[in-house]
């Protein structure tokens, strides 16, 4: 039953950060969102997919944000209410409630998802591939090939990210001369020199 | 209780409208990324409720159990985490470089400079 407590927790959230203008407020928001959903994952035992949201989506993402907002500002400016936005997103999303009610109930044993290959991997996939973690398996052997694509994808991305930022670095400080250290060592000796002259 | 069964997909439907809404409606930059990370972790949920069994547990094999939940989802949203990952630091990197170029993050705000312009 907690799973009905965490959905409600999360569509809470939601509604707040959408309300929220204050942008690093936003991003904290984000992080309680994220966190809470890697809860979810553990109640519905995806417990792999619960580690990699924390780590991942949690982490990483909440401090990409904060280093953006560094970067930009943290105050967005006010809102205009509109309308036309709020009907379109409504619509959508009576079609959308619409569509699940065709819909296998959460936990049915008997849906279409888990008549495919899914009771293949279960039973087979220890003498077939190894490791007592199924997830591990489908991962690294059955769908193999997903995760190649998914180091293209990510190797893109960070290319994109070097193009974009790569550039634009903060200029280089200035490599002190040998006058400026001159300049510098006789400060720390004065400063030596007084702090000896102070104490008793 | 067989009401109760779609619980999880009305509130999915909720959490990526509330994603769609921040999308469309609001013109910061840096918001509508969040607004993209919203959708995106609502569609994970969607995925991850499909998944489970009742009476099941994680997919990891041990002696005395007899039904797992599926892991094939599992596996589908492992990755699409961190594509989403990736998507995002793109997104993000987009967003500095506007900021440098236009000194705003504001949609409304650039759109005019470019009339202006």
């Amino acid at each position: 039953m907690i799973h009905y407590v965490l959905l409600i927790f999360m569509a809470v959230v939601a509604l707040g950060l959408a309300r929220q203008r204050n942008l690093f407020a936003v991003v904290i928001l984000f992080g309680i969102y994220s966190f809470t959903a890697a809860l979810l994952y553990v109640v519905m035992d995806a417990v792999d997919v619960a580690f990699t949201e924390a780590a991942v989506g949690a982490g990483i993402s909440t401090v990409l944000m904060v280093a953006t907002l560094a970067l930009t500002s943290t105050e967005e400016k006010p809102a205009t209410w509109r309308v036309c936005p709020l009907l379109v997103v409504t619509l959508t999303g009576a079609v959308l409630i619409y569509g699940t009610l065709d819909m296998p109930r959460y936990g049915d044993p008997s849906a279409p998802i888990h008549q495919h290959v899914a009771p293949h991997y279960i039973e087979k996939s220890a003498a077939e591939v190894g490791p007592p973690n199924i997830v591990t398996s489908v991962l690294a052997s059955y769908r193999g090939y997903d995760t190649l694509g998914e180091v293209i994808v990510i190797f893109t991305a960070a290319a994109g990210v070097l193009v974009l930022l790569g550039r634009y670095r903060p200029k280089k400080r200035r490599v002190p001369s040998r006058k400026d250290q001159a300049v510098a060592r006789k400060t720390t000796t004065r400063k030596a020199a007084a702090r000896k002259a102070s104490s008793p | 209780m067989e009401a109760l069964g779609l619980f999880n997909y009305w509130v999915v439907v909720f959490l990526m409208m509330t994603g769609f809404y921040v999308v469309i409606a609001q013109g910061n930059l840096m918001k509508k990324i969040v607004g993209l990370n919203i959708f995106q972790v609502a569609v994970f949920v969607f995925y991850i409720s499909m998944a489970k069994v009742k009476g099941g547990t994680a997919p990891i094999l041990a002696d005395g159990i007899e039904v797992y939940s599926n892991p094939l989802p599992h596996v589908l949203i492992l990755t699409a985490i961190v594509v989403g990952v990736a998507t995002t630091a793109l997104g993000l990197a987009l967003v500095v470089r506007i900021r440098k170029a236009y000194g705003t993050i504001e949609e409304d705000e650039i759109q005019s400079l470019e009339d202006d312009s």
